[in-house]
Parts: C-alpha cells; structure tokens; sequence
C-alpha cells in the first residue's frame, strides 16, 4: 500500500466525493459509487480471469460493503488502501468460499500487488450480474424491505416513508440499515 | 438488478454518516463491558479488603500502569483492525514493550531475593486461580468488543480477533486488579499475562467466524 495514489488527481476527486457523501450529499457519493465501480470491475476482471461469470456478481458484492462499511474510512487514510482493502478482503473471501466448496487449491496466488493498480485502470463494460439482487431483497422482512424501497428505489424522504409505511423515521433509517447489512449477508449465504 | 441501478439505490437518500462513527461505538462497548466486568467482580470476588493501604504501594500503581498500557495498546490494536487498508505500524511494539518492562522489573526483584523466598514471588499465594479469573472478569468485555468489532470492517479476521480477545482480556485484568492481594512483579508478569492471553486466544480462533462481513 503506497502513499503514492494519495496525491494523483484521480485518487483526490474520489475522496473528495466520498467525504462529501459520508456527509450526506447523495450527488457526490453517486459519483463515488459509479466511478469505483469501474475501478473494481476492472480489477476482479484481470484477477478472475478464470471465472469471468463471477465479476459482475462480486461488483456488486463489494460495492454493498463498500456502502455499509463507509463508516470506516478514517479521513487521514488514503482513499485507495481503503477500498483496495475491502476489494481484496470481498475477492479473497469469495475464492475462499469457492474452495470450501470445490475443494480448489492455491486459489491465492498471485494477489501480493499494491493498492496502487486499483486506480490504473476502469471498466464501463458491464456484462450481466448472475445473481439477481432485487430478488434477495424481495426475501428480506417488511420492516426493511418496506423502507428500503421507499427511501431508496422510489427515492421518497425518511419522513414521506415513515407516513407511508407507519413506522417512525428512526425505524425507517434503521430498517435500511439493517436491510442492506442482511442483503450482504444473504449473499454471502447464497454463494 | 443492474449494477449502474445498485449504485443508484444505494446513493438514493444517504444518510450523513455520524464522526468517529467506530470509536463511538466501541466506547459503549468498553463502558458496558467494564460495568459488567465490575458487577461480576463485586458479586463474586469482592474488593481486596486492604484496598485503601495497596493503593499506597508504588508496586500497586506499576502493576495497574502495566495493565493499561497493555490495554491502551490492545485498543489501538482493535480500531486499526477495524478499518480496512489501517496498518498497525508501531502498536505490535507498544504491545511488547509493557512485557518487557514488568519481565525487566521482575528479574531485578528476583535477583535481589533469597532462593528460598523466589517461588513465593512468582506463585504468590493465589496463581492457580489468578488467570481464570481475569478470563471470567473479561467474559462479559469479550462479547461487547466483538459486538463493536462486528459493525466495522476488519479484513484480517484472526488478527482482528486476537486484538479484540486482548482488549477483553487487559480489560478485565483492570478490573481484577481491585480485588487481586498479589503485588510482586514476577506473579504478574506470568499469570496476569496467562490470564489475559486466554481471551486473546479465543479471539484468534473465533474472529475469522464471528467477524466476518
């Protein structure tokens, strides 16, 4: 992990998003979101090179964690060590689950680069993810589900949700919370 | 779902995300743990009688101070593995560093004691229970820290887990440390360390199942 990528321009206009989005400024955190998913499809793709099927699945995967952990981005830290760290742990912990199932060997090799090739190249090209999100967030209870496509997909505010659903808007925000934390659990489940 | 309209569900309304979002939480962790680490001692083991005289005792405040470091270095340890792409950097050292001390300050009161007296310094009167009980006292920080753990993000989950077993346990060895009579350097650089080691160890054999995200 080197300091280098903190000052490249790329690696500067995506913190300045982030941070911008962890305070609550959705434009800016789209931004973030769209351009580290290229990024990260660009770097599954040469690191599964075996298992193209896999990447547009794993895209998504990381970008969930990416939202649900964006709590843990320290501002001192570069941006790139961040998310080249949640990538790997993302891509590690899929080949680790395809080897529990397939018995697969040395499925780890060839991963001691640097965080620095997470922002050499993007990809815009996405091929079709197999496993269908909106689905496993079909499965999830009411009190999640329901405001997660209030707040979320129809893009109503906290306070239109809550009139809509009669919950309170603390149960809202922690109905999605917790909706998307169990969207990254049941996939984790489903692989 | 199309990955371009994931990205868009998941910046639809974000919500402002609260500063020192991880540090916060692991505060309640460590205040409720403690509380309950604390009632424990109290209901079952009880104050050492002699509190108000050990406090006193400059060998007293050497066997908390070496205690908090650890737990001070425990703690960093944990909030660095909480966060992806953090490097522990110096912590390891601050973790040794205390080990070293207290080890350094035993052999000098080992050397200056008679050999008859020498097993009396290390065993102490109390060393088949000491690190049972300060692995008991730390059960209940145990699950608190792992709760903390378990809404951030560590990416090495062995790791993570030894660092979160150790602050449990340094933790707790505070807490024993007002009802422990043991005051001589060589006991507590052997059964205080064993006992708060133990949770360490259930740490690095329950991370990578209860950690992961």
């Amino acid at each position: 992990m080197t300091e280098q990528g903190r000052s490249s321009p790329n690696e500067e206009r995506l913190r300045h998003w982030l941070l911008r989005g962890l305070d609550g400024d959705a434009a800016a955190y789209h931004a973030f979101l769209k351009e580290v998913t290229g990024h990260l499809r660009a770097y599954f793709r040469r690191r599964l090179a075996q298992l193209p099927d896999e990447v547009e699945d794993l895209v998504q995967e990381t970008l969930l964690a990416i939202h649900n952990q964006r709590h843990t981005y320290d501002i001192d830290l570069p941006l790139t060590a961040w998310v080249y760290a949640i990538a790997k742990y993302k891509l590690v912990d899929l080949l680790r689950r395809r080897a529990a199932k397939q018995a697969l060997t040395d499925p780890l090799d060839g991963l001691a680069e640097n965080a620095s090739e997470l922002l050499s190249a993007a990809d815009s090209d996405a091929a079709d993810a197999h496993r269908d999100l909106s689905k496993l967030l079909a499965q999830l209870p009411d009190r999640q589900r329901l405001p997660i496509i209030h707040t979320k997909l129809r893009g109503l505010t906290v306070a239109e949700t809550a009139r809509a659903t009669g919950m309170s808007e603390s149960a809202v925000k922690v109905g999605v919370h917790r909706g998307l934390k169990a969207l990254a659990a049941s996939i984790r489940d489903d692989t | 779902m199309r990955t371009d309209d994931l990205v868009a569900l998941l910046a639809t309304g974000v919500e402002p995300v609260p500063r020192h979002a991880v540090g916060r939480r692991y505060a309640v962790a460590l205040f409720l743990g403690m509380a309950a680490s604390a009632m424990l001692m109290l209901g079952l083991l009880g104050l050492r009688p002699d509190l108000a005289q050990a406090v006193r005792l400059p060998m007293f405040w050497v066997k908390l101070g070496f205690v908090a470091c650890l737990a001070w270095a425990s703690l960093l340890a944990t909030l660095r593995l909480s966060r992806p792409g953090m490097r522990l950097d110096w912590v390891p050292a601050a973790l040794v560093t205390p080990v070293l001390a207290i080890w350094v300050i035993a052999g000098v009161a080992l050397a200056g004691a008679p050999p008859i007296e020498r097993p009396e310094l290390i065993f102490g009167t109390t060393w088949q229970s000491c690190p049972w009980l300060i692995a008991l006292l730390s059960l209940p920080i145990f699950f608190a820290v792992f709760w903390a753990m378990r809404g951030q993000a560590p990416t090495q989950l062995p790791l993570a887990g030894t660092a979160a077993g150790l602050l449990a346990g340094t933790v707790g060895a505070l807490v024993y440390c007002l009802h422990c009579p043991e005051l001589q350097a060589p006991f507590v650089g052997t059964w205080y360390l064993v006992g708060m080691l133990i949770p360490g160890l259930f740490g690095a054999l329950l991370g990578p199942r209860l950690l992961r995200w």
